[in-house]
């Protein structure tokens, strides 16, 4: 792979761009690989690249049934942040924020993490109280937090109303290195590292069955025909319980419909990540000057990457609420993308009761901001055939034991 | 130069002159101008700047699909940024400003970047601006994003009303052209509900502008005697400004009225629910790719022809027809007949035959075949076009002076109502276009299509075509109407002009003119591996602007098809998402705006608290007053006096927002001892008894008294914040699970105010009003009667929050008023005082109450806080009773509640945790325990908190360090929860 560089970019403007090479190759498969990633989204490919990053297995093959990056890692609101409660969360966000830190650099891919800060709205006292706990939970944890006064989140945020008649805003938890990063490019960036390393990413390769023998994981069955592994990582988010019945088993997931829409651009107005949790709502603006706007799931479970109208309603009623300035824009575009959600909306990273298969998924609203630490802790899991600190708390047999890590007094509806 | 025509123009009004200003320059229009043709009609093609490199951008189009003529406009609250020009109704002394451009629209710094455009081709960010470390946050980004966005942020508060309306129909027509006219009035014939909405102030659509006749009349007297009939015919609604934004599942379709009505509220947004939808969308003229253009005055052939018939506006004296279809004939012939010039029509084609063709040639237009564009010259504007053999690399035969380009590269259906709910698309090759597969349409719950297209929407581009497509949409009785349209030769696809055009035109041909997206961006994303259509639209960013590729999307994954050598259909489209065109955030939100952004609910004693000093705290959609706070006191003295109040006389809690739910029926004992942890079934009537509910995960998630009404009455008070969804809660376990069972429940929580008479005094002050038995012997601790206080019918629970001697009395919610006033009278000897919820906190944390939410976080188990004794042992089963058997869950080392005292008496920091020694394999510091309430006790003048401690109720006496955030260590000793009276004497007299 030729890097990108200032050199390469003199070069190539010489030539008119036209000896630029592709991203990532477009190889065809192999009979047999040693460790093959279901999913080309963040998580799967950070899992690849960790892989041969830190663990030096490089034959390996990512395999994806539509576009890379074409699930949750390429409709999320892109916001990334570590301020969770409980010490498992936090430990595996930390590591994944502060990974993101240097990606750009790692990855040689400019993914334009933007660490602009994230401010999350305390407007009933008990969510003050909540957001307290939680600050004092991220100075032990070692993340960078802290509750700040209405007056300082005015001056971080100017277009904020703080005295609304209905939720006034009385304070915020503040993590100044949160922010954002341009989400396509955090898949493309690891797919063209995960290529560099020779790994196979195979698009358009939907997976049909997967092979085990003696209770052991041997393979899988793709629409491109029969191809060998001696393990396998199933990292497809609300696809993998569809992929675990057909290994003979089930997960506790259930998959729905998360709204987003964007509002055309306009000049930039707003410098940090705002989430109101008691109006059910997030916005930030993007580098290209649309305001991002998440809001809630959908109240029945689906998988069509629609958006529906109700939700957003709700949503654009509480921000404009809010951000009372926004009420002249114009909403551009609105979305779905689907959850895979847990009992206690914390993720699965875990070995499972087929030998050689893991499953890395249960993300639900967020995931995005997790693939870094996510990819790190799969790909090690993997490697190593059991979780190591990062995963250990987040395996399938917590629910059997009751050993939930619930971050809903923190999170509110949305992550 | 554009100019205003001396006759001409069938919707602007000459008589009504309208003023108004450009940039600050003044300009006059007419009634019924757009902005668009009113800047036109004043000789202003300039009209923006592209987002990346700052190009001069002209107006392109007439409609919906504009992708350049976006306007900051209007004023302080009325601002708002990108205003399309072309869809927007003149009036008088609007005031429009151009945007992303300094110092000037003419003279634009920004423009640097296109000289500069060899260096930021697609992608140019990712490979860029990687190093060193740390710049991209500091210096990149911030430069990077203030040339971001393209209108200004609006600055002041919106003070416009914005309205939700809601309809229902069998038959929802979209759009007003000719085709949803005939599929409007064939579906209103047949006796069917209708509801026909029209995105714009005129109906017709094209057939308006290019004549001929239907069914032997003139075309513009047969859409005005057919408006007739449809208005005319009771199961016909018109709705014109009504644009269709988006269909959703089951029929489901927003819509979006602009009233340009300064007496109405400016946006309704329509929620309508149809059987059938019919989407009449139209079509979109397509633009050439040719190099440069993008510069002012090169236009849609449509669009040229539009603002003459529509306005009376020329885009030019002289005006190069481009062309690879017969459409854009009409435009010549439209120009030469209105006595402009057309010095030639360069037609892609070998070998144009139409009857347009022929048409043009009579009238003595110069056709060149087999020609396409070079080049468009000239500086900030067209001056000429250099002609080229279309099949060749683009040697320039000629050079052609003119001022405008009238440009067709065919016509695609409007498909985007169509797809948004998985209505699936074919490629034509014939017409060169995607358009709806009929027989793969949006499905409905029946499993049938709820979406059908009519006329041009469908692909059908002549007019008889149209006609008998929208007849057949509606089924329609009888024949179609029949035009007289003469027939059109076919298209030939052309996706970049000339066909062997180097890389150094195709780096100039704009795809996409908004976000400045190029052939060559295209081609390089297909080079650099971003193969799907997602990829390279992502990579590009095309068709990501305002306009959301309506322009440039077809012509963009034609030439990726191209580039990847593959067929158009392989590539696919990108995935259509509402709203059709961009709707306020405004009319989203709708009235719930300030107060009534929620409803505000209030209790019947609101007004007198807000009378009488109340320091509010939102409680889910209640306001509770927090304290009362008298002059010259603090809040926190405020608490302090109401709780020394309470404890040592006499204090009135309004507990109105407490939950009341009525549970009734043969099974409702056997409901209620699943709910509860408690047995419930076995209250005696009369009686009250405190009860805990708990997730199928075993969690704690409400509480509150049970109090037995009658042999198959049970009433369950929740916490405020706990009334509806547990009340949900109740329900879905009735109708998912268990329901056969005979229960009935209701939420009466707003039909009863209630009243805690809470102290020493509380019996006194309830003597004395007189009425019903609240002795200790007639009414024990944990019982309630029946019976009049005062005069008024009342229910009084002997319960206790407090640790105090305590009556919750409840009555009809008319009625709470009386009894607050009588019982603030009768009080007034003993300082009756009204206390707040931080009062009612503390006096709880003092006796050791737990309180939902602060003791419980969803991860709380009732064993954890002391309470196995409301869990019954002799049930079979309850609402988590399995999951709380779980190994983790019975683990001794969980975290359960206990006192915390500080060694000094000060107040433990909130939410802070106790640290143990180390830390864990993630380096986090081990903890063991954290502070749940914490609050300065007023009765005991000293700090008290309650706090979840690793197996804290075995190691009393134990000191912890609960840090605060700055590491500041707090040490605190574990002690008994309960600080105050712990056997319970106080609240049993």
């Amino acid at each position: 792979m030729r890097r990108y560089s200032a050199f390469a970019i003199a070069r190539e403007v010489l030539r008119h761009h036209q000896g630029w090479e592709r991203a990532w190759a477009k190889p065809e498969p192999r009979k047999q690989y040693d460790v093959i990633i279901v999913g080309a989204g963040g998580h799967g490919l950070a899992t690849a690249y960790y892989l041969g990053k830190n663990h030096g297995i490089t034959n390996v093959a990512v395999l994806e049934k539509g576009w890379l990056g074409g699930g949750n890692t390429g409709r999320n609101t892109t916001i990334i942040r570590s301020n969770y409660l409980q010490d498992p969360s936090a430990a595996i966000y930390e590591k994944a924020r502060s990974l993101y830190e240097t990606l750009s650099q790692d990855l040689n891919m400019n993914v334009m993490f933007s660490p602009r800060g994230v401010m999350m709205l305390a407007q009933t006292e008990h969510e003050v109280r909540g957001y307290v706990r939680t600050a004092h939970a991220n100075a032990l944890q070692g993340v960078q937090t802290e509750f700040i006064g209405p007056e300082r989140v005015k001056e971080l945020c100017p277009i904020i109303r703080i005295d609304g008649p209905r939720y006034p805003v009385l304070g915020a938890l503040w993590q100044a290195r949160g922010g954002t990063a341009r989400h396509d490019a955090v898949a493309w960036g690891y797919a063209r590292a995960c290529s560099d390393m020779g790994m196979h990413i195979i698009q358009k390769c939907e997976v049909t069955g997967i092979r085990t023998e003696g209770g052991n994981v041997t393979g899988v069955e793709t629409t491109r025909g029969p191809i060998g592994c001696s393990k396998l990582g199933l990292v497809a988010a609300g696809h993998s319980g569809v992929l675990a019945q057909m290994a003979g088993f089930r997960l506790p997931l259930e998959s729905v419909a998360l709204q987003a829409l964007v509002s055309e651009p306009i000049k930039p107005c707003m410098d940090v990540v705002v989430m109101a949790n008691t109006v059910h709502g997030y916005m930030s603006q993007s580098d290209k000057g649309e305001m991002v706007i998440g809001g809630g799931t959908d109240g029945f479970n689906n998988y069509t990457q629609r958006g529906s109208f109700h939700h957003i309603e709700e949503t654009v009623r509480a921000l404009v609420e809010t951000f009372p300035m926004i009420a002249r824009l114009k909403m551009l575009r609105q979305w779905g993308g689907i959850v895979d959600v847990t009992g206690d909306r914390s993720p699965i990273i875990s070995p499972t009761p087929v030998g050689g298969l893991f499953v890395n998924c249960g993300w639900g609203t967020g995931g995005f901001k997790a693939i870094p630490g996510g990819g790190w802790a799969t790909a090690e899991m993997i490697a190593k055939g059991a979780p190591g600190p990062l995963a250990a708390e987040f395996g399938l047999n917590r629910f059997r034991e009751g050993r939930f890590i619930d971050e809903s007094v923190a999170a509110g509806v949305a992550h | 130069m554009s100019t205003r025509l001396a006759t001409g123009g069938r919707l602007i009004d000459r008589n009504k002159p309208l003023g108004f200003s450009f940039n600050g320059k003044r300009m006059t229009g007419y009634a019924g101008d757009t902005l668009a043709s009113a800047l036109l009609a004043n000789g202003q093609m300039l009209v923006g700047r592209s987002f990346k490199y700052h190009r001069p951008r002209g107006i392109v189009a007439r409609g919906a699909e504009e992708p350049n003529a976006l306007a900051n406009f209007g004023e302080s609250a009325a601002f708002e940024p990108n205003q399309r020009m072309t869809t927007t109704p003149l009036t008088e002394g609007a005031v429009i400003a151009s945007q992303n451009h300094w110092p000037s629209l003419e003279f634009d710094i920004g423009a640097i970047n296109a000289r500069m455009a060899r260096f930021l081709p697609a992608g140019f960010y990712y490979k860029t601006f990687n190093w060193p470390r740390g710049f991209w946050k500091h210096i990149y980004e911030p430069f990077i994003r203030r040339s971001a966005g393209l209108g200004k942020a609006p600055k002041e508060r919106d003070e416009d009303r914005y309205e939700h309306l809601y309809a229902f129909c069998d038959v929802l027509v979209i759009g007003g052209g000719i085709a949803g006219l005939v599929a409007a009035k064939a579906a209103g014939d047949s006796g069917q509900r209708v509801i026909l909405i029209e995105q714009t102030g005129s109906w017709g659509g094209r057939a308006a502008v290019d004549g001929g006749q239907i069914d032997g009349i003139e075309v513009m007297q047969w859409i005005k005697e057919t408006l007739q009939e449809l208005e005319k015919n009771k199961n016909i609604t018109i709705r014109p400004n009504t644009m269709g934004a988006g269909i959703y599942d089951h029929g489901y379709t927003l819509a979006y009225e602009q009233t340009h009505d300064l007496n109405a509220p400016r946006h309704r947004l329509w929620r309508i629910r149809a059987a059938k939808i019919i989407t009449a969308t139209g079509a979109i003229e397509r633009p050439l790719s040719f190099a440069n253009n993008d510069l002012p005055g090169v236009m849609l052939a449509s669009a040229v022809r539009d603002y003459l018939a529509d306005c009376g506006v020329s885009a030019g004296d002289r005006t190069v027809i481009v062309t690879n279809n017969d459409d854009a004939y009409r435009t010549a012939v439209a120009l030469k007949e209105g006595g402009l010039e057309v010095p030639a029509i360069l037609d892609a084609r070998p070998d144009p035959l139409g009857q347009l063709v022929e048409k043009a040639r009579d009238l003595g237009i110069r056709v060149e075949a087999g020609r396409g564009v070079a080049s468009v010259t000239g500086k900030g504007r067209v001056q000429g076009v250099d002609v080229c053999l279309h099949a060749g690399e683009g040697a320039v035969l000629e050079t052609i002076p003119c001022e405008a380009v009238a440009m067709s590269g065919g016509w695609s259906p409007v498909v985007h109502l169509w797809s948004h709910c998985r209505g699936k698309l074919i490629w034509d090759e014939e017409q060169a276009h995607f358009r709806p597969d009929p027989s793969r349409p949006p499905i409905n719950h029946d499993g049938q299509g709820f979406v059908i297209t009519a006329g041009s929407a469908s692909g059908a581009l002549q007019t008889n075509d149209v006609l008998a497509d929208a007849h057949r949409a509606a089924s329609g009785a009888g024949t179609p109407p029949v035009s007289d349209a003469i027939s059109e030769g076919p298209i030939m696809p052309v996706w970049v002009m000339p066909q062997g055009a180097g890389i150094e035109k195709r780096a100039k041909m704009f795809l996409d003119y908004q976000n400045d997206v190029k052939v060559s961006d295209v081609q390089l994303a297909a080079q650099e591996g971003y193969e799907s259509v997602e990829h390279a639209k992502r990579y590009t960013t095309l068709g990501m602007a305002t306009d959301q590729g309506k322009l440039s999307n077809i012509n963009g994954l034609a030439v990726l098809s191209d580039a990847l050598h593959q067929p158009i259909p392989d590539t696919g489209t990108t995935t259509f998402r509402p709203p059709y065109t961009p709707i306020s955030m405004a009319s989203i939100a709708g009235d719930a705006r300030g107060e009534l952004f929620q409803p505000l609910r209030r209790t019947p004693l609101h007004d007198w608290h807000e009378d009488n000093g109340a320091h509010w705290e939102p409680v889910g959609q209640w306001r509770r007053p927090y304290a009362f706070v008298r002059t010259g006191e603090s809040v926190d003295q405020a608490v302090a006096r109401e709780v020394t109040a309470t404890r040592t006389s006499l204090g009135l809690l309004d507990a109105s927002t407490l939950g009341k739910i009525i549970v009734k029926g043969p099974d409702a004992g056997k409901f209620l001892d699943m709910m509860y942890t408690n047995m419930m079934s076995n209250l005696a009537v009369g009686k009250c008894r405190y009860g805990l509910m708990c997730s199928e995960n075993g969690f704690l998630i409400d509480d509150g008294v049970v109090a037995r009404m009658s042999e198959d009455t049970w009433l369950c008070h929740t916490t405020t914040g706990g009334a509806d969804h547990i009340h949900g809660h109740m329900e879905e376990w009735l109708q998912t699970e268990w329901w056969d069972w005979k229960v009935y429940t209701a939420n009466v929580t707003e039909q009863w105010a209630q009243i805690g008479i809470v102290g020493p005094n509380a019996r006194k002050v309830l003597e004395k009003i007189g009425g019903i038995d609240v002795s200790a012997e007639t009414l024990p601790f944990m019982t309630w009667a029946e019976g009049k206080l005062g005069g008024i019918p009342v229910r009084a629970f002997r319960i206790s929050f407090s640790g105090e001697l305590s009556y919750e009395i409840a009555v009809a919610a008319n009625q709470g008023r009386a009894l607050w006033d009588m019982l603030h009278a009768a009080g007034d000897e003993h300082g009756a005082t009204s206390y707040g919820t931080e009062a009612l906190h503390i006096m709880r944390a003092e006796k050791g109450f737990i309180m939902i939410g602060d003791e419980t976080d969803g991860t709380v188990i009732p064993q954890d806080l002391g309470l196995d004794w409301a869990i019954s042992k002799k049930k079979d089963d309850y609402l988590g009773k399995r999951a709380q058997a779980r190994s983790h869950m019975t683990d001794r080392n969980r975290w359960k509640l206990v006192g915390l005292e500080t060694l000094d008496g000060s107040v433990l920091p909130d939410g802070a945790y106790a640290v143990a020694d180390g830390e864990n394999a993630n380096g986090q510091r081990k903890t063991q325990g954290r502070v749940t309430s914490t609050y300065q006790s007023p009765t005991l003048g000293r700090g008290i908190a309650m706090g979840l401690v690793s197996n804290g109720p075995d190691r009393m006496g134990d000191v912890l360090n609960f840090p605060d955030t700055d590491g500041k260590p707090h040490e605190a000793r574990i002690v008994s929860p309960v600080f105050y009276d712990p056997d319970g004497e106080k609240q049993n007299v």
